[in-house]
């Protein structure tokens, strides 16, 4: 009987998480589905948003997430390393958890408020692609952090005792030993990053700014898909282009999940 | 405990090769944190031997294995005291290169331990860490796979995986990778405990054609094992070395009880 109970709710469980996506999915792609042409994908915002395609977005968040991602790949990574192999459970690398933790913790758009007055003001970088990047690489360093450790702890105690056996040194082990085999784990924490760089608005609009002209440099502010999406729905500019808009990152989400995927199965196939 | 002072004095007279040494160790003592593993060895190793240290779980005989390459000092809270000398030379000097102590030393762990790699990066893992061209790594992985009698079975596929190969295949490539550092000391830590009697054989035969040019010390899995492939044998228990001399002898006419007691299978 209990049996029978708690596969029931295990199941629905199981059920209404693939129901809530899908009819987002659903919801978003019906309404914005049809914008998408080509001429959509070619085109920067005319007149607010109101008309023309949303090019000089899909370019600004493309800028922003590279950004973000190279500057909090190394660090991250580097930091990961640092806790794992380089010292041991010590007051030192609790408070460096502890602080990361409490980073994973914290809302985005305090981030926001961080690199306004960090980045923008003080430093004087103005809106752009860096301030934003650099806040947004703050905001998925713990996620890399966390993600590299759990990986870089799966690998046998057995691998680093060869490794040295073997002549090596310490950062011999670690990129030859360590390193190759925690690639799956770290691609996936850089994965999740880009998924929540591509989607993040609140901390974006406060350090990126929300331009529609098409960037420059590094130094030129953006407007991302995500900020686009809000204007546009919010100021009720248009929904149509705001769901055209939504299924775009919708799409470019999945696309570059199914591609980042695709290259962690041929790199674990090609080890074994 | 007095025993093993005086023995290597005694064997040493019925050794007529006992003049050189590669090792020498002396009153050598090591803790885990609180936890006393050896207690006052003294032991000299001579070159172009096979020397077995036996003795039950427990007993002293991987830590001092690991000592001989400082692969303790992995481990936290772990000290020492005494002198280990590698010919002639203090391996615990302070001014001691790791690396090139560990190239001279190598070791063979108990488990097969092949790393996620192909057979050909596993054997030129060592090699390639101190900075050998591509050239000479051919046929330094070619030269290392042959001594370890592995070469006709994985010649054609050393770009495959080495995890693809059998266990005792994998014991050999983790010799083989070990002898390609063309090390002068080789550490084997029970290299055959996993493995089925064909594949021991081919290591046991391995071990007699590497006793040519190398140092062994070899923790046997069993004592049959010791008895088959090694020149000279110590007994190890509880962190004492209780007895050390030529195989035959500490075999056959021991001088302790206690491994006689070992030997014969009244304990252990």
């Amino acid at each position: 009987m209990t049996q029978s109970i708690a596969k029931i709710l295990i199941w629905m469980a199981a059920l209404s998480t693939i129901v809530v996506m899908v009819l987002i999915l659903f919801q978003i792609l019906r309404e914005g589905l049809p914008i998408l042409h080509l001429r959509f994908f070619l085109e920067s915002p005319k007149s607010m948003g109101r008309e023309g395609g949303i090019l000089s977005t899909m370019i600004g968040t493309i800028a922003l997430t590279a950004v973000a991602i190279i500057f909090a790949t190394p660090l991250g990574v580097g930091t990961a390393i640092f806790l794992r192999e380089y010292t041991r459970e010590s007051r030192i690398s609790r408070i460096i958890r502890f602080g990361t933790d409490c980073l994973a913790g914290v809302p985005s758009i305090i981030f926001g408020l961080f690199g306004f007055v960090f980045f923008v003001i003080y430093l004087n970088m103005g809106w752009s692609i860096l301030s934003g990047g650099l806040t947004l690489a703050a905001m998925i360093l713990p996620t890399i952090i966390c993600t590299t450790e759990e990986a870089i702890k799966t690998i046998p105690y057995s691998y680093r005792e060869v490794s040295y056996s073997l002549g090596g040194t310490k950062w011999q082990t670690v990129i030859h030993a360590i390193l190759p085999n925690a690639l799956p784990g770290i691609f996936t924490g850089i994965i999740l990053s880009v998924g929540r760089s591509i989607g993040e608005t609140a901390a974006v609009i406060l350090t990126a700014g929300s331009s529609l002209v098409m960037p420059t440099s590094l130094f030129s502010p953006i407007r991302t898909m995500a900020v686009h999406f809000y204007i546009l729905a919010r100021e009720g500019i248009s929904m149509e282009m705001a769901y055209g808009t939504g299924a775009t990152l919708i799409l470019l989400v999945l696309f570059v999940n199914t591609v980042a995927n695709g290259l962690l199965n041929r790199y674990v196939r090609h080890r074994s | 405990m007095d025993y093993s002072i005086g023995m290597s004095v005694i064997g040493a007279e019925k050794d007529s090769m006992s003049q050189e040494k590669k090792i020498i160790i002396k009153n050598f003592t090591f803790h885990y944190n609180s936890l006393q593993a050896l207690r006052n060895i003294n032991l000299d190793i001579q070159p172009r031997q096979i020397f077995t240290i036996f003795g039950p779980a427990r007993s002293g005989k991987t830590t001092l294995l690991k000592s001989l390459n400082r692969l303790t000092d992995l481990i936290f809270g772990t000290r020492h005291a005494g002198t280990i000398l590698l010919d002639e030379k203090d391996i615990y000097d302070p001014k001691q290169n790791l690396t090139q102590l560990r190239r001279r030393v190598g070791f063979v762990f108990d488990l097969p331990t092949p790393l996620p790699m192909s057979i050909f990066d596993n054997v030129a893992y060592g090699p390639k860490l101190s900075g050998k061209t591509k050239k000479c790594l051919n046929e330094m992985v070619e030269k290392a796979l042959r001594s370890a009698v592995l070469w006709e079975e994985v010649k054609d596929r050393l770009q495959t995986s080495a995890l693809r190969l059998s266990g005792g295949q994998q014991q050999r490539l983790c010799i083989a990778r070990v002898l390609a550092l063309e090390p002068e000391v080789l550490l084997l830590d029970e290299p055959c405990s996993g493995l089925d009697p064909i594949s021991t054989a081919s290591i046991e035969e391995t071990l007699f054609q590497l006793k040519k040019d190398y140092t062994i010390i070899l923790v046997p899995h069993n004592i049959q094992q010791a008895s088959r492939v090694a020149d000279r044998a110590g007994f190890f228990l509880n962190g004492d070395l209780v007895e050390e001399g030529p195989v035959y002898q500490i075999f056959t006419k021991p001088r302790d009880k206690r491994t006689e007691d070992y030997v014969t299978g009244r304990f252990g």
